[in-house]
């Protein structure tokens, strides 16, 4: 056994995201907000009874839902850590930072696919046809790596309180939602909104989502999904690279 | 795996070797040009002052800060190069208790096993023992939050046995303990080092370093003052030895210190304080004086420095 080899230092992430989801995960409140946000999001959505389509309405639903579980707590993990004193153990661990973060990581993109399959099947209960089952998969899949991606570097700042985290995330995430299609279709954004929201990988997933259930999209599918890998893999690997520079930090 | 590691010239094996180590915290330099190397199978006391250092330096050894200058070997492996093979084969007793409060105490040993790399049969074994060993057994479904600090600690030194190091770091592992808790972990330490583990241990504890150590360092503001072994340490700080004695009968105080080796002597209540300049040969003239006068030697006692006196000896003076 390679100690440091690939292998064995995924297979250590996933005792990492084994932990994280016992212990940050299946705690009441967190399953609650799971269960609940999406729902109460669609509610204030259809009750706006804007007049827009429901298949739209409901790709932004998803794209939310998917975007705010997956950088919901992930963010506070490194904070958390830090001031329980948990992370000095792990840092004396035979595993990597790169290991440390694939694992948090693992345990958000599993969060947050298992709360947007709850949007999915309201989705489906009421009516709404899935006409491309694989597009929309690998779409959430690859959604909630980015995402997951997002929310480590959100937990980037050496702080060890958790709560200046969740400010700092909040005060990030919530423009993300407006640049990214949800509210505003992409056909009728102005240029400077279009600019704005091709910087946006959640622009890409909302318009996955929707090509899924109506057939119609604004960026062709394989860029759209192209952009999302993109993303993932720069934002990953800037997490992974951050981390192992302010991990000591914490200390 | 023991081929790369470099051995001393009396061909004993270095299993830590520092050279230059420092950190340094902004205008505070914490640990300053620190070297020193721990033998294989020594016990290795660490001892210092509040702030002097003694965390920071094991913190460095075990690769969780990263240090600003110098070079640290762990069993061979540079611990910045090689960092993960270092720590696959030492084990740590940080600081500040840190197990999972909400994990009980068997599932915090579980994920020692994942992040060590042990098969789930070795790893439940292994947690089996050292739990009925530690006396946790019993309460190993138990979530940590409900455990004393006494429990949390042997928990911590659990999870650092669970893969069988080498090498053990403990930063001050007894501190705040009470007797029974402190004296479960001692003998456990004792029973490691008996089987060959290496020990590297901080501490305050005077006594506890005296008894259990090998050799010790001490270090004053970020510099290592003194390395050897307790013993050589008390004695290296008083040339002048001081001997208790008392007789079954009363005798003048200028015939004792009229003896070869004897600088002086002091009565008080019962006995004689003697002062020698070589305990040896005092010891020995009052043997043959007390035969010669047909006087009993009732105690003799030699009065060493306790390591308290010269850990305040070596860390007190030139204090600013
Ligand atoms: N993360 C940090 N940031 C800034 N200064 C630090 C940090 N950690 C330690 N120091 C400083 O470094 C010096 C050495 O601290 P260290 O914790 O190593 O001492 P110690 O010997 O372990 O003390 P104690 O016996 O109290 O545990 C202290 O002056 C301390 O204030
Ligand atoms: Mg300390």
């Amino acid at each position: 056994m390679n100690p440091a080899g690939t292998s064995e230092q995924v297979r250590r992430a996933w005792a990492i995201a084994k932990k994280d989801i016992r212990i940050y995960y299946s705690k009441g409140p967190v399953l609650i907000f799971g269960i609940f946000m999406p729902v109460f999001l669609f509610l204030a959505f259809f009750m706006g009874g804007r007049q827009l389509p429901l298949a739209f309405l409901l790709s932004g639903l998803m794209g939310m839902t998917l975007f705010f579980t997956s950088t919901a707590v992930s963010p506070a993990i490194f904070p958390w850590e830090g001031q329980a004193r948990t992370l000095e153990r792990l840092a004396a661990c035979p595993i990597t930072t790169e290991a440390i973060v694939l694992g948090d990581m693992i345990a958000s993109i599993l969060f947050g696919i298992g709360v947007t399959a709850v949007t999915l099947l309201i989705a489906l209960a009421l009516g709404l046809p899935l006409l491309h089952g694989i597009v929309l998969g690998s779409a959430v899949l690859l959604a909630a790596c980015c995402f997951s991606a997002i929310g480590m570097l959100l937990a980037v700042p050496p702080t060890n309180v958790p709560s200046n985290i969740m400010m700092l995330s909040s005060l990030l995430k919530f423009p993300l939602v407006f640049i990214s299609g949800i509210f505003v279709p992409l056909e009728q954004m102005p240029a400077w909104g279009l600019l704005l929201a091709v910087c946006s990988p959640l622009t890409y997933f909302t318009d996955l989502v929707r090509y899924s259930f109506t057939g119609a999209h604004y960026f062709p599918v394989a860029v759209e999904i192209a952009m999302l890998a993109l993303f993932t893999l720069v934002f990953t690997a800037a997490a992974m690279h951050l981390h192992r520079r302010t991990m000591p930090r914490r200390m | 795996m023991t081929g790369d590691t470099r051995t001393d010239c009396s061909g004993v094996r270095n299993v830590i070797e520092v050279e230059d180590l420092t950190k340094v915290f902004g205008t505070i330099t914490a640990v300053d040009h620190v070297s020193f190397e721990v033998r294989e199978g020594e016990i290795f006391g660490f001892l210092g002052p509040n702030g002097a250092g003694k965390t920071t330096t094991a913190r460095m050894l075990t690769g969780v800060i990263p240090m600003d200058g110098g070079s640290v070997r762990i069993l061979g492996h540079d611990i910045r190069r090689e960092p993960v093979r270092a720590k696959q084969r030492f084990g740590v007793v940080p600081e500040t208790s840190n197990a999972y409060v909400d994990l009980t105490a068997w599932q915090n040993l579980m994920l020692m096993g994942d992040l060590y790399g042990l098969d789930r049969a070795r790893a439940q074994g292994r947690s089996h023992d050292l739990l009925e060993t530690l006396g946790l057994y019993e309460r190993r479904d138990q979530k940590v939050q409900g455990y004393s600090k006494g429990m949390r600690q042997r928990l911590i030194l659990a999870m650092a046995l669970l893969h069988e190091p080498e090498l053990l770091f403990l930063d001050e592992p007894t501190s705040g303990l009470d007797v029974q808790s402190t004296q479960m972990i001692l003998s456990l330490l004792r029973a490691l080092n008996a089987d060959g583990t290496t020990i590297f241990l901080t501490t305050h504890n005077m006594e506890e370093a005296n008894r259990l150590c090998d050799r010790v360092g001490i270090i004053r503001s970020g510099k290592i003052v003194a390395i050897d072994a307790p013993e050589k340490l008390k004695t290296a700080i008083d040339r002048v030895h001081r001997i208790e004695v008392s007789f079954d009968r009363e005798i003048g105080g200028d015939l004792l210190s009229g003896l070869a080796g004897i600088t002086g002597a002091a009565r008080t209540g019962d006995k004689w304080q003697i002062t020698a300049e070589n305990q040896d040969t005092a010891i020995r003239s009052l043997v043959s004086f007390s035969r010669q006068e047909g006087i009993a030697i009732l105690t003799l006692n030699t009065l060493a420095p306790s390591l308290d006196e010269v850990f305040l000896r070596l860390t007190g003076e030139e204090r600013s």
